[in-house]
């Protein structure tokens, strides 16, 4: 009947425009990055025409001193994860055994932070940080310092900046698993004589699992590629992927390497986080 | 017995873990909010420092209200943000009806596509819609009709459009997951035709959805920078670009007064979400 083909016709005609502006402002897009990397740099800025294909780009990338600038964006990155996912935990059990009543407004206090502009938020710890800033007008104030400390500009205030900025990314999902974990099966656990570590590692961690697993993508997949808070916090001394990328765009003018640096970064990032998902996977299944 | 041997040190355990829990809190709350109260009180200096409060003035707030640069910017931000939500959300949304009650060819594949904009890193989208438009899109344009083209506000809504969809797209969907279809049915049981249906059963369902996925597009896009910055090229900035140029130069409580403003208008943003939330 010409009803039921009309019908079937219907789900490809409503996802018709959304996927016409993937296909033509994400899908393509992200093809020529993938073409442009293998092809020579033009002089200023683009690429050489006629097209010259090149696997130096890729060569370059295992040059020591940007192999230790990816390890050290990843390391930044774990160490980032685990701060957030290490004190957002216990955080998101605190607002899950409070009183109903006082659990949304504690939740309103981890939510503005995560509605807030990102760069005012960095700019909040850098005003603090910075020479001429508050830690340092406190510490001068009651005599305890004479010159000012330089606090700022170095991998610490990054990675204070970053856990700063992410946090809230940790703490959501993973109270959103724990509200619906059941307390009083830690109790049933005690009873059977089970410790409270026991009870918690064989019990609320794997049931658990599912917000702790979102809380690490959300929190490592933009933190390794984080462009603002190493570039702010870090003022030109701290090199992470994303600075270094971006400058490939900006001074360097060196696209076809910038675009080889990002297809590393989107590798990376996309092979650890299905690998991620898979080993939660079987982390789960044996219950 | 075992159990009430073990009850003592497991009393002990249990108080000192819920001490710990109200110490781990009150510490990730101070560690959020101190930064940010300090930016509000030194946002009422009266001299141009951050680092001591020697009086109280408005002077920042008064330069505020009367910078052109910067309410160019907030122009530029509203406009996109509010175009790029529109769009965004009556794709997005067409796309959850689409993805959820049909199934055909490639559909798969696009529920990858659709995901893939959330994981990759969004620098790497910023750079290849740069890519994109000096090398592919502009010279393609230049060849068919002989204009020339060049990065600006239009450009940069492109891309805000291009991954506001997915995350409005997200949220419909997962609204869709608990959708009570019988009631649909009760609707053309009852006699009304498809369209009504639509509008006045589904749509009103959804409707929480709708809006949550909109108020996430449009915060996305007032606080987006990497792929703003991509694709600006030397167009007036939005107000994230604005904000990134003052906050390199370095500190001054003229920052620290937009700031508190900005800080005041995430708030407004999170009670209508509170609102939005509340008819579910």
């Amino acid at each position: 009947m010409s009803g039921s083909e009309n019908r079937s016709r219907r789900g490809p005609l409503l996802v018709l425009p959304a996927a016409a502006w993937l296909v033509v402002f994400f899908v393509l897009p992200l093809v020529l990055v993938l073409v442009i990397s293998f092809v020579e740099r033009g002089r200023a800025g683009g690429v050489r025409t006629p097209l010259v294909p090149t696997l130096a780009y890729y060569i370059r990338l295992f040059d020591p001193l940007y192999i230790g600038i990816f390890l050290k964006s990843v390391r930044i990155a774990l160490l980032v994860t685990a701060v957030c996912v290490l004190t957002g935990y216990p955080l998101g059990v605190f607002i899950g055994r409070a009183p109903a009543r006082l659990r949304s407004s504690l939740m309103m206090l981890v939510m503005i932070p995560f509605w807030t502009n990102f760069l005012v938020r960095t700019y909040a710890m850098k005003q603090l940080l910075a020479a001429e800033g508050g830690v340092n007008g406190l510490l001068l104030g009651i005599g305890l310092i004479r010159e000012p400390l330089s606090l700022i500009f170095n991998e610490f205030s990054v990675v204070l900046g970053l856990v700063y900025g992410y946090l809230p990314f940790a703490v959501l999902p993973m109270y959103a698993s724990i509200e619906k974990f059941d307390l009083s099966l830690m109790e049933a656990a005690s009873d059977l004589g089970a410790n409270l570590r026991r009870a918690f590692l064989r019990i609320m961690l794997p049931l658990t699992l599912p917000g702790v697993v979102a809380a690490v993508v959300l929190v490592f997949v933009p933190v390794v590629g984080a462009f603002i808070t190493p570039d702010i916090m870090g003022g030109g001394k701290v090199e992470m992927i994303g600075t270094l990328i971006n400058r490939q765009f900006g001074v360097a003018r060196n696209w076809p390497f910038g675009s080889a640096m990002s297809l590393a970064l989107m590798l990376m990032v996309v092979v650890g986080v299905i690998y991620y998902f898979r080993t939660a996977d079987e982390g789960v299944r044996p219950l | 017995m075992r159990s009430s041997a073990r009850a003592p040190s497991t009393g002990l355990a249990l108080r000192l873990g819920k001490a710990g829990l109200a110490v781990n809190a009150l510490g990730i709350f101070a560690f959020l909010y101190v930064p940010i109260l300090i930016l509000i009180v030194f946002s009422f200096n009266d001299t141009r420092t951050v680092a001591r409060m020697t009086g109280l003035s408005l002077q920042w707030y008064e330069k505020l209200f009367v910078n052109r640069e910067l309410l160019a910017a907030a122009r530029n931000s509203l406009t996109i943000a509010l175009t790029s939500t529109l769009v965004a959300t009556v794709m997005g949304t067409l796309t959850a009806l689409g993805m959820d009650r049909f199934r055909f060819r490639l559909r798969k594949t696009f529920d990858t596509v659709l995901y893939l904009p959330i994981v990759i890193p969004e620098i790497v989208m910023g750079i290849s819609l740069l890519l994109f438009f000096n090398l592919a899109f502009f010279p393609v344009i230049k060849l068919i009709s002989g204009a020339s083209l060049s990065l600006g506000l239009w450009t940069i809504l492109i891309g805000h459009i291009a991954f506001n969809i997915p995350f409005v797209y997200v949220i419909v969907r997962a609204r869709l997951v608990g959708f009570d279809r019988t009631l649909e049915e009760a609707a053309r049981d009852l006699g009304a035709d498809e369209w009504r249906t639509f509008w006045r059963v589904t749509f009103p369902l959804l409707l929480p959805g709708i809006l949550g996925g909109a108020l996430m597009a449009f915060t996305l896009s007032l606080d987006d920078f990497l792929v703003t910055v991509f694709t600006a090229g030397t167009a007036s900035p939005t107000m994230p670009l604005y904000i990134y140029s003052l906050v390199r130069r370095g500190v001054t409580p003229e920052i620290n007064a937009l700031s508190t403003v900005l800080l005041l208008a995430s708030m407004g943003l999170i009670v209508l979400s509170l609102a939005a939330q509340r008819r579910e």
